[in-house]
């Protein structure tokens, strides 16, 4: 029998305190490497407040710092942000019928890797009350944590600046080392990435092609090759 | 770079961002049953951090000796499953020391 929905505000503020404390510190990060690339502390505020988003953040505060153009953003970010597309049609099975297109328009605006993991794996379907409380807290840590970062970074001498650098390779090795380990096809993903990634970077013609796009040309490179190498049959959040 | 063209920049990074989170939810009520559509969207994170990070972590602080050093450090906690602020907040103190000593 299916449980009564989860619709409460109260429910949702206490499953989102968690997810709100670790972005506070990932978007403290952020803060510092977007006044590091030259970014001003309100642009970095305005994207956090915006976006609500990690990988493409960075990757957004890099090219806006190599002035890329304004299609290689919006293709970067498509390809790094389209997983969000299946969790919002996975959390579209999960969400209570009752949630009209504006209640649906607001929700999907705050789905994360974590507030997607956390709502979509709730026993019963999720309401739009315990949605709101559920984002609302990751949304203030994003934020607050992004303005401390890139205040506290404009005070920061040149040799802290220099090792924090690494900060945000740091964070993605976290993610997909980890990953790698766990499943031999991402493992094979990520090495097909790596091994074009530096092709383009160091042979003679390709390293000509700007960041944007070799990002977008490899990702979807190892992504389709890992899908029909190893298509995955069950049913899995990412 | 003036506040008209930073303001461009953050307004197609969030519409788009926004237009990827939107849609589905909104307008497609079925679920995505291809297996290869699925597997491509469950690997796409992965190969996009894949892409990011190498070669570019070598060429992220003021010396490659530094970063090499870094991202071995990084690579070793991140095996070992520590958090993204830990092997981060790690990666930069490694950098920060062999800076000095190198």
């Amino acid at each position: 029998m299916e449980k009564a929905v989860m619709n409460r505000w109260a429910d949702g503020i206490r499953d989102g305190i968690p997810i709100g404390l670790g972005y506070l510190s990932v978007s403290f990060t952020f803060g510092m490497m977007a006044v590091s690339c030259g970014i001003p502390v309100w642009a970095a505020v305005a994207i956090s407040m915006t976006n609500l988003t990690s990988a493409g953040q960075f990757a957004g505060i890099s090219m806006i710092a190599a002035s890329a153009s304004f299609l290689e953003v919006a293709l970067t970010q498509l390809v790094i942000n389209i997983r969000y597309a299946l969790m919002s049609l996975s959390l579209s099975q999960r969400l209570e019928k009752t949630v009209k297109t504006m209640g649906r328009m607001g929700i999907s605006f705050g789905i994360t890797d974590e507030i997607f993991a956390v709502a979509s794996t709730k026993e019963s379907k999720v309401g739009k009350r315990y949605m709101a409380g559920l984002i609302f807290v990751p949304y203030i840590g994003w934020t607050v944590g992004t303005l401390l970062g890139a205040a506290a970074g404009t005070f920061l001498p040149e040799a802290i600046r220099s090792a924090l650098g690494i900060a945000i390779y740091g964070m993605f090795l976290a993610i997909i080392v980890p990953a790698a380990k766990k499943s031999f096809p991402v493992f094979v993903v990520i090495l097909i990435a790596v091994a074009m990634s530096c092709v383009f970077r160091w042979a003679p013609v390709l390293n000509q092609v700007s960041s944007g796009f070799v990002i977008i040309i490899c990702s979807v490179t190892a992504a389709i090759v890992g899908a029909v190498l190893f298509p995955k049959r069950e049913e899995r959040g990412l | 770079m003036d506040w008209i063209q930073m303001t461009c920049y953050i307004a197609v990074m969030a519409l788009v961002t926004y237009a990827v989170r939107c849609l589905p939810l909104t307008l497609f009520r079925r679920e995505i049953t291809n297996v290869y559509i699925r597997s491509f969207l469950e690997y796409i994170p992965y190969a996009v951090l894949g892409t990011m990070t190498l070669p570019d972590v070598l060429y992220s602080t003021g010396s490659m000796g530094s970063a090499v050093v870094g991202l071995i450090a990084a690579a070793a906690l991140a095996y070992m499953e520590r958090s993204l602020l830990t092997v981060a907040a790690a990666a930069c103190l490694v950098v920060f020391v062999a800076e000095r000593i190198l």
